[in-house]
């Protein structure tokens, strides 16, 4: 620890420490009102069945019904299938983009900032778009398929190819990964390049002799946040289903979400639906758990990465 | 940190060997498939909008065909959405939830960085674990009994269980100032501080004009999470249509008042608009910020 090792006597640590209480304080209170409650409670609330107004402890029968809960099953498939081809496809077309902007020798900025946009577009606006860009009858994307021939399927009306949909939706907006990626690129030594050019390496053993190795950390970084964003991936799939189905956010309506069949239905929606539609509030807190474990294991993954610059101090 | 893009030096350090002409003209031919491939690429990430844009100006009967270019040019669509919905009192809705939120945020953000940043104490680490762990925990695992907390205080069906709680700091924020705060040589504090100056005062008058930059792209960030979140006002305030935000009125659009998707369009023309001119005013503090989120500190 480099605590250890400084050089201040303890009685002024001591004293700092008290001052760090004073400006931390605020923060240390909503950790415990908007963090530390709310963990423990949500625990107590699923040992019981609570509806808002009567609270009846039932023991574990809440998480003996997750077992038994085909749609949760089938909300963590789909979140699984995001883990297994979205996130992937994400990152290797960030990464993909990236490089492409470091062999740019005209233009580089002007591509980056294009390639960049479709990120600042806000979700629910993208989203409502995609909808629109690739519904069967007057969609641009379908025209353009059908123009090459390709019979184009029926995205965010056929479970099959709606969260395909949603990938597309996905790597049209992956300006921030791109942006990180290229940052890392351009700080690779160029002398390591040279270095294996004069050794006769072609450009796809210098990428992967060089380029990856020097990325790694960002590379697996953004992976491991990929993969905890997918774990808690909502609005799209929400706002997809439900302007594909025509429903709208007003309460009283009884959609469920997930919308065609239940291809969309993440496990978060499911949550949001029994905590708040539903208001069965003792099973939500079963399905919250389950995403807790899940982003907790992903997080001590992250915070392995992170130990290397914690401990360092300037 | 920076990302202006130097074209890769090759062979610019050595006197160039002479180049047979065979090489020359693979390199003509490399230069020309990259650019080609950066090319589609731009098309594919700016056709939506471009798509979205053509649609939103179309007619009624022109937009139930498959015809991509606008027969004619429409622009009295924007007056009917803002006629036939309350995108207006969604916009205020917005930024006022965005406004608040942000100027909350940095009130309480920008001291619990400095502190994590510049001072040093036992549990410094601990307390920057807490951070991340607040940051990467999903809003949704802790929203049942935050819910119950607002019903109680009465608040759901409105904004405000999303902007007060910007009051008491936001992990995400933290995270960034802090990383950027750390790069600040603690030589600048220290001197401060030999000179009198109270941790206030080094506050205010070192270490913010140093974090500008930072403090402004976190700021934007905050900002445009407020403008794009749909959860939680989803969350709150879906039960009442007076508190929508945009992003909620512009997901119910289409069913809400069943319109042809040539108005729902050019509702979510005008709501992607704001963005994309803050981010052409704004596109270093931007693109400055992005970096920041990366690993490095």
């Amino acid at each position: 620890m480099a605590v250890l090792s400084s050089p201040a006597p303890p009685s002024r640590r001591r004293r700092e420490g008290l001052r760090a209480l004073l400006w931390l304080s605020p923060w240390l209170a909503g950790i415990v009102l908007f963090f530390g409650y709310p963990l423990v409670a949500t625990v107590y609330f699923s040992f019981h069945r609570y509806d808002l107004f009567t609270l009846e402890f039932i023991g574990l029968e809440n998480y003996r019904y997750f077992f038994r809960d085909q749609r949760a099953h089938t909300a963590i498939g789909n979140t699984l299938w995001l883990v297994v081809f979205m996130v992937p496809a994400q990152v290797l077309f960030a990464l993909g983009t990236a490089q492409l902007l470091t062999k740019l020798k005209r233009g580089a900025g002007f591509f980056r900032t294009v390639f960049y946009l479709p990120s600042l577009v806000p979700l629910v606006a993208g989203t409502v778009s995609f909808v629109f860009l690739m519904n069967p009858s007057s969609g641009p994307v379908n025209q353009f398929l059908a123009f090459l021939g390709i019979d184009a399927p029926d995205w965010f009306g056929d479970p099959s190819w709606s969260k395909p949909g949603l990938t597309m939706l996905a790597l049209w907006g992956i300006g921030n990964t791109m942006v990180i990626f290229l940052a890392a690129l351009l700080d690779v030594p160029k002398h390591l390049y040279e270095a294996a050019a004069i050794d006769g390496a072609k450009a796809w053993r210098q990428f992967r002799s060089i380029t990856l190795p020097m990325i790694s950390p960002v590379l697996m970084f953004s992976a491991v946040t990929g993969v905890i964003y997918a774990l808690q991936y909502f609005t799209q799939a929400m706002v997809a289903s439900r302007v594909a189905a025509g429903v709208t956010d007003s309460p009283g309506t009884s959609f469920v979400p997930g919308y065609p069949g239940e291809s969309t239905l993440t496990l978060p929606q499911w949550l949001f639906h029994q905590g708040f539609r539903d208001f069965t509030m003792g099973y939500a807190s079963v399905l919250a758990l389950v995403l807790f474990a899940a982003s907790l294991a992903l997080t001590l993954l992250l915070l392995r990465q992170f130990r290397a610059f914690t401990d360092t101090e300037r | 940190m920076s990302l202006t893009i130097t074209p890769p030096a090759q062979n610019s350090r050595r006197p160039a060997p002479p180049t047979p002409r065979g090489m020359r003209a693979r390199r003509t031919l490399h230069w020309i498939a990259v650019h080609s491939l950066a090319i589609a690429l731009a098309i594919m990430f700016v056709g939506p909008l471009v798509f979205v844009a053509l649609t939103a100006l179309m007619t009624d009967s022109q937009a139930l065909t498959s015809t991509l270019w606008p027969e004619s040019w429409n622009w009295g669509n924007f007056a009917e959405v803002l006629e036939r919905s309350p995108l207006l009192l969604w916009l205020g809705n917005t930024l006022m939830y965005a406004g608040l939120a942000t100027v909350f945020m940095l009130l309480s953000s920008i001291p619990v960085a400095y502190a994590l940043s510049k001072f040093r104490f036992r549990g410094r680490n601990l307390a920057f674990f807490l951070v991340i762990s607040a940051m990467m925990l999903p809003p949704q695992v802790v929203a049942v009994p935050i819910y119950l907390l607002w019903a109680r205080a009465e608040l759901t069906g409105t904004l405000w269980p999303l902007i007060i709680p910007m009051l008491l700091g936001d992990a995400y924020s933290i995270f960034l100032l802090r990383q950027f705060l750390m790069t600040i040589p603690r030589e600048y504090t220290e001197a401060a501080r030999v000179d009198g100056c109270s941790d206030f005062t080094t506050l205010i008058r070192v270490v913010l004009p140093m974090a500008r930059p930072a403090i402004a792209a976190v700021a934007l960030f905050q900002f445009f999470y407020c403008w794009n979140d749909y959860y939680g006002p989803l969350l709150y305030a879906s039960t009442e249509e007076a508190n929508w935000t945009l992003s909620i009125g512009l997901a119910s659009f289409r069913a809400l008042h069943s319109v042809q998707w040539n108005l729902t369009m050019a509702a979510t023309l005008l709501v992607i608009a704001p963005v994309l001119i803050v981010f052409f005013l704004a596109q270093r503090v931007f693109i400055e910020g992005v970096t920041l989120t990366g690993v490095k500190g």
